[in-house]
């Protein structure tokens, strides 16, 4: 199969193609690495756990992000061709590798890191595993940081200071988290100029999640809280 | 690019023209059937405090509404930025809520 690959540094570079050899079980990771290991040392890209968890190998395949490592070559082949390029909104370093700094940077604007309402002196919270908010929160724990839904969201792309759907999710996560106890904290780090008021709920976040989750419910909570807080005064 | 004020202010004025166009639409269609001049539409609207408030009301909503909303767009494709964009969102509403008056200051005054 021809498979274009995306080579360069900073905003320059070009597709360069290469003929891979098809199997039945392959993914996109394992094209890429074919790459990197039969023909073409210098071909820089990231991965780690190869099985999903890890959440280093998103790139853009086809025009779509997706995690290559469980993303099967037989699923995206159109018409006997690849596209392989970093991931999109995010500066690229080298070839595949995209720099993820902005991402993260947000992850953390978005109030991201656990402020626990409780000292190591007092005994440990008992959390129920029924409790209305736990349930909401659960719903969205399972993410990888894979930037998939940062790289497929045109909210991003248009404007460059919002947070994007992985930051924000993860605020909801805390919100509903009953262990956290100033909500009202976590709704202004993410009512800014940048925060869940910019999103335009096309919902590519949730359309592209590799792991099923979906960010764009939990900005629309976001939003509804962020409303609700406005209303009573607050905002 | 939009905070929670600007936020508010186009959703709270969305809901404010939602009925307004309604019952723009129900009145026009109620108000045709039997055939309606443009002098009769004119004799009922000028002088009414109650036509004034219906069309004011929409002309401030959509001046608010439309600003905030063209202010996302440019944003988003241009680029514009900063005091600019304040510039262009402020200067968009004033400019519908000149015109819109104008409009409704025709109609309704006698």
């Amino acid at each position: 199969m021809e498979v274009a690959v995306w080579r360069g540094s900073g905003d320059r570079g070009a597709y360069q193609t290469f003929s891979v050899p098809a199997h039945d079980n392959q993914t996109v990771l394992d094209v890429v690495s074919w790459i990197q290991q039969a023909v073409d040392p210098s071909l820089t890209y990231r991965y780690a756990c190869r099985v999903g968890m890890c959440g280093s190998c998103a790139m853009m395949v086809n025009g779509q992000p997706r995690w290559t490592c469980r993303t099967h070559v037989k699923r995206v082949l159109a018409d006997g061709r690849l596209q392989i390029g970093p991931l999109r909104n995010l500066p690229v370093i080298k070839d595949l590798v995209a720099d993820m700094d902005p991402f993260f940077d947000k992850w953390v604007k978005a109030g991201g890191v656990h402020k626990p309402s409780r000292t190591r002196e007092e005994p440990i919270q008992e959390v129920s595993p029924d409790d209305p908010g736990r349930v909401v929160a659960n719903t969205a724990i399972e993410c990888i940081n894979c930037s998939v839904c940062y790289a497929a969201c045109d909210t991003v792309a248009g404007n460059p200071d919002y947070l994007g759907p992985a930051a924000l999710q993860r605020a909801w996560t805390l919100y509903n988290d009953v262990k956290v106890q100033d909500r009202q904290s976590v709704l202004d780090a993410v009512t800014g100029t940048g925060g869940c008021m910019n999103c335009h709920s096309q919902g590519s976040c949730t359309r592209f999640c590799p792991n099923e989750l979906d960010p764009l419910s939990a900005i629309a909570g976001l939003k509804r809280a962020a409303a609700r807080s406005f209303l009573k005064g607050r905002g | 690019m939009l905070d929670l004020r600007y936020y508010m202010a186009q959703r709270l004025s969305a809901m404010v023209m939602g009925p307004l166009v309604l019952g723009h639409l129900a009145v026009m269609i109620y108000a045709i059937q039997g055939g309606l001049s443009s002098a009769e539409i004119l004799s009922r609207t000028q002088g009414s405090i109650a036509w004034f408030l219906f069309y004011g009301a929409f002309v401030v909503a959509v001046s608010i509404h439309a600003a905030i909303g063209l202010r996302v767009i440019v944003h988003e494709v241009t680029g514009l930025a900063g005091r600019w964009l304040e510039v262009f969102t402020w200067g968009t509403g004033a400019a519908l809520l000149f015109m819109g008056a104008r409009a409704v200051l025709a109609v309704t005054m006698p």
